[in-house]
């Protein structure tokens, strides 16, 4: 057992995962391997990689028990592609596989049945949502659950951590020899960004779609190259599920007065300035700081380099009205952004290792100014949980909140200091996702705190009107209207461990009593 | 300094989660309803709400206003009974007609803050006109009591007895407007206006709030915390005219200093209501935060 730097308890070895590295800081692995290759296998002229069906692809890649098998989140709560194909391996009699998805969601609780029987003994995923996150919680689990960020995941795989055996993409749009994207058909979802790693890092890859195009399909997010087998279904997923019909600004008092708040620390950090870049989410206090930023730049005539993460309509307006010169696009968040990639060039796609893998020779993060980030928890060392909630059951995903803040100049989280009965400021967050020495500055509806590393911005922000306070006195504040929540009860047994981006553990998430 | 009321915010007194977080928007004065935004079975619940929440959370400096039943009504007493004891700034009377609704209301407040020994008269008292009558009696309603600190006209209720409707540019309440700005004025208190209920209507709003600035009232209520920055928005002075009221404000100290009885600036006669307005504006563009008022030295930014 080692305390890794937050001081969380971190075992030193667990049967059937291996030896674990406690978590030294954001920036302190220095990798000494080389790039994973994988095997490589060959397609002959003539040679068609059209396929009957999944049961197919399962039997021609050679899939066996043991191996691990993988797939992309674009398709969110509309996703049907993972349900078949675990369905399809249960069928086949292969057991003991591990799912190494980009994320899950409520839609595949069915995977719980798999758990059961014994078809799926590991999972390592950025997400868990609804019935199965409930069931991991409770340990159903034999090994526990590895969760990724989203650099982390591409790091992982680029690394050879993750040996990925097949995996099963799901492509809105593909041609006979694979070449695919996600800009047409009726699962459309635009960016393919992190189904770009698994296409180039698993040992077979199998493309199934619901919409054959003639061939070539460029551009191709996944390319030819990359491909050795390709289904055509009927349906690869719900149009419904797969894309919001656009996300829109929020009319909540409570979430416009955080957005303001943020708006002035980032007019007044002086980041906001000509060239510069920003990422946001969907959360309705995220979106209200993206529109007023957009009048401060019409105002002072200000134009951003990029916009970078997953992208809303928000920000293709912000492209088209010149405001940002590009998109930098992992993924695309609603209908308006899924159209726009396919067709103006400065909407550009990235794949995830650009995004945020922290060991390459640079990925997009780490050029980003400006972040702003949602929390279900900060403590009063700064330190972020967006993925168990107040009882301590999984529910969220890890994403790229660990990656944007540790590469960005001003990383802002927005959040309420109290939801329903309890407070988001507390003593110790339940699971840390996000080291709080990577978070600078926490906005809530009733004051702000500034990391106090950030003498600067400290300095910066007293001058102004903003309700600043220490993250202390915020913590105070949420107590002394909501009380102190009793301590959540958890058993003994690691029902998910917590990887930082750098592939250290920075926290494990014990079961729920 | 000038006590602002540019904005009071309506929060029905029976939703917890309002009631808790109702002063963090930055209305000038909060107003807990225990009238007509709480339905006839659950005055008691709004009641205990209220009451609670005043003894217990900080509302860190916000005016804190509650609206009561009236005294007409089974609840009207009920409420003073309850609410006195928590000590809100104001007690906001509603439907008032007549100095005698003022007299009765005060004399209730008057004994309870006897019976728990505060001291009499700590209470406001704010008094809410919504009929023709009212509006009529609105000079002997605005004197009837030295606790009163403002009047307000409540237009769904007066137009209504007017046998008409609400329209876009006011024309229905300009006479009641007028007259409610007149009593206040003669009797030395504050003049709100009603409240703009299409919260959608952002245009709408801005736009009756520059015609009510332009009348002469303090302020507005409002009733989603949206509409606060715009009604500041437009109170906020321009800054020529905050730069005009330094200039008047630093001529009138010079003059003091000196012993001169005359200010003048820029080869004019400053005389006492151009003081007072440069005051006013300068305490507004405080409030606004385009201002800053240090230490009685005052320093423009």
């Amino acid at each position: 057992m080692a305390i890794n730097k937050i001081g969380r308890e971190i075992p030193d070895y667990i049967e059937g995962i291996g030896e674990l590295k406690s978590y030294e800081g954001p920036f302190s692995v220095e990798p000494a391997k080389r790039r994973f290759g994988r095997k490589i296998s060959t397609i002959t002229p003539k040679q068609s990689k059209i396929l009957e069906d999944i049961e197919q692809a399962i039997i021609e890649t050679g899939l066996k028990d043991g191996m691990t098998i993988s797939f992309h989140h674009h398709f969110r709560e509309g996703d049907y592609i993972i349900n078949m194909v675990v369905d399809t391996i249960a069928k086949l009699g292969i057991k003991n596989i591990t799912l190494a998805p980009s994320s899950l969601n409520s839609v595949h609780a069915p995977i719980i049945e798999h758990i059961k029987n014994g078809v799926i003994t590991k999972i390592e995923t950025s997400g868990l949502r609804g019935s199965l996150a409930d069931a991991i919680s409770k340990g159903i689990l034999e090994y526990p659950v590895k969760i990724r960020s989203h650099g982390g995941r591409a790091r992982a795989i680029e690394a050879g951590d993750v040996k990925i055996d097949v995996a099963f993409l799901g492509v809105p749009a593909c041609d006979e020899y694979g070449n695919a994207n996600g800009h047409s058909g009726k699962s459309f979802c635009g960016s393919l960004g992190y189904a770009k790693v698994d296409a180039q890092y698993a040992d077979k890859v199998v493309l199934i779609t619901d919409n054959l195009v003639p061939y070539p399909n460029v551009p191709a997010s996944i390319a030819q190259t990359d491909v050795d087998f390709v289904v055509k279904m009927d349906a690869i997923g719900d149009p419904k599920g797969i894309v919001s019909g656009a996300t829109r600004y929020t009319k909540n008092p409570r979430e416009l007065l955080i957005a303001k708040y943020a708006a002035t620390v980032i007019k007044e950090s002086g980041y906001l300035a000509d060239g510069f870049s920003m990422q946001c989410g969907t959360g309705g206090a995220s979106l209200a700081v993206a529109r007023s930023i957009k009048q401060t730049m019409i105002e002072k005539d200000i134009k951003a380099s990029f916009a970078l993460g997953g992208i809303t309509g928000q920000f293709v307006e912000m492209l088209e009205e010149g405001l940002i010169n590009k998109l930098y696009d992992t993924q695309c968040f609603d209908l308006t952004a899924a159209k726009s990639i396919g067709t103006n060039p400065n909407h550009v796609e990235i794949d995830a290792g650009f995004y945020a893998n922290p060991h390459n020779k640079g990925c997009a993060v780490n050029v980003l100014d400006i972040v702003i980030l949602s929390a279900l928890e900060v403590d009063t060392e700064f330190n972020v949980n967006v993925i168990t909630g107040s009882d301590g059951v999984l529910r969220g995903a890890s994403g790229g909140h660990c990656d944007t803040a540790a590469g960005s100049k001003l990383s802002i989280i927005v959040a309420p200091l109290i939801r329903g009965r309890i407070p988001t400021i507390v003593e110790n967050v339940n699971t840390v996702i996000t080291p709080g020495e990577t978070i600078d500055v926490v906005v809530t509806d009733r004051g702000i705190a500034v990391n106090p590393l950030r003498t600067d911005l400290i300095e910066k922000l007293s001058k102004t009107n903003l309700p600043i306070f220490t993250i202390e006195e915020l913590k105070e504040k949420a107590e002394k209207i909501a009380g102190k929540p009793k301590a959540i009860q958890y058993g003994e047994k690691i029902v998910a461990l917590v990887e930082y981006r750098d592939g250290t553990i920075i926290d494990v998430i014990k079961e729920v009593k | 300094m000038l006590k602002l009321r540019r904005t009071m915010m309506y929060v029905p007194g029976n939703n917890p989660s309002m009631v808790k977080d109702a002063h963090i928007f930055g209305a000038d004065t909060v107003m807990f309803d225990l009238e007509d935004s709480v339905s006839i079975n659950e005055k008691d619940a709004a009641r205990f709400l209220v009451y609670n929440a005043l003894k217990r959370i900080d509302y860190e400096g916000a005016e804190i206003a509650v609206r009561i039943n009236g005294l007409d009504t089974p609840f009207g007493l009920q409420d003073l009974e309850a609410i006195v004891r928590a000590k809100p700034d104001i007690i906001r009377l509603p439907k008032t007609e007549t100095p005698q609704d003022v007299i009765e209301v005060e004399k209730v407040i008057a004994e309870i803050e006897g019976k728990i020994g505060i001291e009499v008269g700590t209470i406001k008292m704010m008094a809410a006109v919504e009929s023709a009558l009212g509006i009529l009696n609105a000079r002997e309603i605005a004197a009837a009591s030295s606790r009163l600190v403002g009047i307000a006209i409540g237009a769904e209720d007066f137009v209504t007895d007017m046998k008409t409707t609400r329209s876009l540019d006011g024309v229905e309440l300009l006479a009641a407007r007028s007259q409610l700005l007149f009593a206040a004025r003669a009797a030395g208190i504050y003049a709100l206006d009603t409240v703009f209920s299409d919260v959608n209507d952002e245009d709408g709003f801005a736009n009756e709030v520059k015609l009510i600035k332009q009348l002469g009232f303090d302020g507005k209520s409002v009733i989603n915390p949206r509409q606060i920055d715009v009604v500041h928005d437009i109170y906020t002075p321009t800054d020529k005219e905050i730069e005009k009221s330094i200039r008047v404000i630093t001529a009138s100290e010079e003059a003091l200093k000196k012993g001169s009885g005359v200010v003048s600036l820029d080869g004019k006669m400053i005389d006492k209501p151009i003081i007072e307005r440069a005051q006013r504006v300068l305490t507004l563009a405080a409030a606004a935060g385009v201002y800053a008022i240090e230490g009685g030295k005052e320093i423009g930014y």
